[in-house]
């Protein structure tokens, strides 16, 4: 009997990966980029040797410009896994231009990003990141004596595609929060007619932004979007609804207070303000620095980052939401909390007898609550 | 008139800098530095509940990521009058350690490295002769002929595609490089290395922090990361042992690699320790308490002020004694632009006088920055690892003692070379060993405390406003990778009145005061060579040795009753 109908993926041309071996990374180094990105974007196996095919020998020039940043999404680039930033730089993309890690300064530097702007006119992607003051003629970023504002009219009118990373060039971010001192904008507003996409957070996730890039090569344009311009495969799913303490939640078991057993113990953090009912990204199953952790897993509850305007439509920050989509008004959270409680407290009492016999003897039954 | 430079944008920092500077003959005589981006952090702050604060102000950088949380909750908890659990000082003693050492690293490879080593001048060494001058200066176990090999045909491929990337244009082949090509090897592997180190260890912050860059379990009264060895949702034994395999391997990589090659490196390059010297006033409000009393006595670090590079001198630090100027800065004070203002009296109403861009130059006699100019009794100061690192050797501190004086032994120099763009540098790395020697102790403390069932990471007393006065003010201090950093908050019926940070870069990149008194970097360049001021090579040793942080650097201000225009988008 057939149950599984995927074809087994083609395999990776040999004289792909032996071309990466003389670069000095190893076929299985190479394999597994590969296929983290296909499964990054949500594709089927199959189209792993397509993503092989799609970053051989084809480093796409990148502009990255800096305006009213922190250079977070920058930092965060740095700790970009798979890829390496090492490998990114010297063989996935050509950084024709990036102020924090360029070696050319001063003029040498601006003529970088001039050529390559003419010899890869219509070409190459442009990544921005922070926030573009459009106030009092642009004085509140200049760069090389020119205005933000009109580096990036130039940079991004030119590019094949742009990338905004990080919440402030995605929508504004933190100079954009009220009172928005130095009138600043997004790169979609500052450049209205180029082909954006948004990836924000605060900062990026940069597996977000290196499964991006390699969309756009694999398939020559970039991945589908939902309606604030975001990539549905990082942003197209509620924190809340692929959150770990989910269970919690449907339980009606919340950290009361920071630092309580709750707390401790990995319970929901809704009523310490957390916002993932409310905030679409990937962080829950991808997490950060390599999966290492994501804020909820660390007892912190989500800021809402991936939002557009959350310094303003998500603070104060420890206030709990008004209302979680789904359950109507405030209150609700706990009587749903009280009415799931009592409805669950017979299947927990049963899961933790399982959990206790499972684990053997050795385990006093009254340890059983934290199973969960 | 003498020839003008202008280096904009001044690369491998974080922001946007721009400096000009006069040449007289093939030295520098004056320089101006200025920052060309603002934001307004400050202003968007007020009226918001403190408790977000460190949420917001994290944001003033991403590089040095983390300090502004501290800084932020340090003043509201001083505000309020909190003291925090002592897992949380221990928390966030390894949170300061780990972003001290990774941001240092990154520093001297990535950022300041490419001025001392020339990556084409790698290309012509032999990886034997490399691997022999690895060995005989460290024993990291990497350096073997076949690895050197196998790097410099990395770098041969990836020049061979002609599309050097983020290495295009640069100052290659410059008479002031001097280091042997086998050096630049060597340093060149070990750029590579460290870009792959960094990512790796920074997971200290994910583990305490959630992420990095932006951490977020930063809390006014603790620590938002919850500790229970019984928990797997918390600080348990196997994070703690995650966390100490981080931290060794911060210290080999730190032992074995960067200070070798930090002396290695220096060695080619003494005449710098003449070089670059500054303004010679220094202050640091010291960190890393030892214990959770919140008293001076418990920094590790010292707090202190030496003023004209008077070793013998250390005297009291008094936050009282901080005002910034705006006599060239684009902004105005209401009672006049000659006079400095203290941060709790702090005052902005920004206001650009520059040229209107696209501009070539500024003009330098009236306002020209972004960036406020702080003084301390009036004087500038200088603040960072040198400022930290003299201070404490200048207190006695055994460690500082211990490391100052192995590196100058080594270099061959006196005391007097610290004061210097090498001296910066060098002190840089002491600072980054004294901490990797340190930070297990923490970790130790940290698990003891676990052992004994003390689990507490936050002191919930105050967390409800409706416990605080209906006034308070409070200072933060910490001691960030590039120095000083102070924030000065006003509360007034539970929300955020005022707020003003002085951060490094303000101290070491503001332009001159009211008396004309040139800030840091402005004094630091004067006298630096420039052999060709079409690349003017000497300068970005200058100034990088101080790490510029411009993002940070630039704020504004904001006094009960100013008004900020709001500015409407086009």
């Amino acid at each position: 009997m057939k149950k599984d109908q995927t074809p087994m993926p083609e395999p990776i041309p040999e004289e792909v990966l032996e071309k990466w071996e003389a670069r000095g990374v190893s076929r299985r180094d190479f394999i597994k980029f590969c296929s983290a990105m296909t499964a990054t974007l949500a594709l089927p196996a199959a189209f792993i040797p397509k993503v092989a095919r799609a970053i051989e020998d084809n480093r796409v020039p990148v502009i990255w410009l800096e305006f009213q940043d922190c250079a977070g999404d920058t930092e965060a680039l740095l700790r970009a896994n798979q890829p390496t930033v090492a490998k990114l730089v010297l063989e996935l993309i050509s950084l024709e231009y990036h102020e924090t890690i360029m070696a050319a300064a001063g003029h040498q530097a601006e003529a970088a990003k001039k050529q390559a702007m003419e010899k890869y006119k219509g070409k190459y992607i442009a990544v921005v990141e922070g926030a573009i003051p459009a106030g009092d003629g642009g004085v509140y970023c200049t760069v090389g004596g020119k205005s933000a504002i009109d580096t990036i009219k130039q940079v991004c009118g030119n590019a094949a595609a742009t990338i905004a990373v990080g919440n402030c060039a995605t929508f504004g971010g933190i100079p954009a929060a009220a009172p928005n001192p130095t009138g600043a904008i997004s790169v979609e507003q500052a450049v209205p007619g180029a082909t954006v996409i948004n990836l924000p957070g605060c900062p990026l996730n940069t597996d977000n932004l290196t499964a991006t890039i390699v969309h756009f090569l694999t398939f020559g344009k970039l991945p589908a979007t939902d309606r604030q311009n975001r990539p549905l495969f990082a942003y197209g799913k509620r924190i809340h609804d692929n959150c770990e303490r989910r269970a919690h939640f449907d339980a009606g078991q919340y950290a009361e207070n920071f630092n309580d057993v709750g707390h401790r113990n990995g319970f929901c953090l809704y009523k310490l303000g957390c916002k993932g009912p409310e905030t679409f990204h990937n962080c829950p199953t991808i997490r950060y620095n390599e999966g290492t952790s994501w804020p909820v897993m660390a007892g912190h509850g989500c800021i809402g980052c991936a939002e557009a305007g959350f310094w303003d439509t998500m603070t104060p920050f420890y206030r709990r939401l008004p209302q979680v989509p789904g359950f109507g008004i405030e209150a609700t959270a706990d009587k749903i909390g009280i009415g799931l409680a009592a409805a669950t407290a017979v299947a927990f009492g049963a899961h933790g007898v399982v959990s206790a016999f499972r684990k053997g003897e050795t385990i006093e039954s009254d340890k059983t609550e934290k199973e969960d | 008139m003498a020839k003008k430079i202008v280096v904009d944008p001044i690369t491998r920092i974080e922001g946007h800098l721009r400096i000009e500077a006069q040449l007289e003959g093939n030295k520098i005589a004056k320089a101006w530095s200025s920052s060309t981006m603002f934001r307004g952090i400050e202003t968007i702050l007020k009226g918001r509940d403190p408790r977000d604060a460190h949420h917001f102000t994290q944001r003033f950088c991403g590089v040095c990521t983390t300090v502004h949380s501290i800084a932020s909750i340090r003043c509201v908890e001083d505000a309020l009058k909190i003291r925090i659990p002592d897992n949380a000082r221990l928390i966030r003693n390894l949170i300061m350690a780990s972003q001290n050492m990774q941001d240092h690293v990154i520093h001297f490879y990535h950022l300041h490295a490419l001025d001392w080593v020339d990556i084409t001048g790698a290309l012509k060494a032999d990886p034997a002769k490399t691997a022999k001058l690895a060995q005989s200066i460290s024993d990291w176990p990497k350096s073997s002929a076949t690895y050197f090999k196998g790097v410099q045909e990395r770098i041969g491929a990836f020049v061979g595609t002609g599309r050097l990337g983020p290495f295009q244009n640069a100052y290659w082949g410059h008479p002031a490089y001097k280091l042997p090509p086998e050096a630049n090897l060597m340093a060149v592997a070990h750029y590579l290395e460290a870009l792959e180190w960094q990512k790796d260890v920074i997971q200290i912050h994910a583990i305490l922090g959630s992420k990095n860059p932006h951490p977020q379990t930063f809390l006014v009264g603790g620590m938002a990361i919850p500790v229970d060895p019984n928990s797997q949702n918390a600080l348990n034994a196997d994070r703690v042992a995650q966390i100490g395999k981080l931290l060794a391997r911060c210290r080999t990589f730190v032992e074995q690699v960067y200070i070798p090659d930090l002396l290695a490196v220096a060695s080619f390059y003494k005449d710098w320790a003449g070089i670059g010297g500054g303004v010679g006033n220094f202050l640091s409000y010291g960190d890393f308490p030892m214990d959770n009393s919140g008293s001076v006595e418990s920094l590790w670090l010292p707090r202190g002020v030496i003023m004209a590079k008077d070793l013998a001198n250390v005297q009291e630090m008094d936050q009282a004694k901080v005002t910034e100027y705006v006599t060239h800065s684009w902004y105005t004070y209401s009672q006049g632009d000659e006079k400095g203002l203290h941060p709790y009296k702090g005052e902005t109403n920004q206001k650009y006088t520059g040229p209107k861009p696209p501009f070539e130059h500024l003009n330098t006699d009236e306002k020209y920055s972004w960036v406020k100019a702080p003084r301390y009794m009036d004087q500038p100061m200088e603040v960072g690892p040198l400022a930290r690192m003299v201070i404490a050797y200048a207190q006695g501190v055994p460690e500082a003692k211990k490391a100052v004086g192995y590196v100058l032994n080594k270099l061959g120099v006196g005391p007097e070379a610290l004061f210097s763009t090498l001296g910066r540098t060098a002190a840089r790395g002491i600072e980054t060993l004294l901490l990797a020697q340190k930070s297990q102790i923490w970790l130790n403390q940290l698990a003891d405390n676990m052992g004994r069932g003390t689990l507490d990471t936050f002191n919930p007393e105050r967390w409800d406003p409706a416990t605080w006065p209906k006034e308070a003010r409070g200072f933060g201090y910490h001691e960030a990778p590039r120095g000083a950093l102070g924030h000065w908050i006003n509360i007034e019926s539970g929300a955020i009145a005022n707020y003003q940070a002085v951060v490094p870069s303000t101290w070491n990149a503001g332009p001159r005061d009211a008396m004309g008194q040139a800030g840091p970097y402005e004094a630091a360049l004067a006298g630096t060579p420039i052999a060709d001021p079409e690349k003017p090579l000497e300068l970005l040793r200058t100034v990088h040795s101080f790490d510029p942080c411009l993002a940070c650097a630039v704020h504004l201000l904001d006094s009960r009753g100013t008004e900020i225009v709001k500015v409407k988008a086009l």
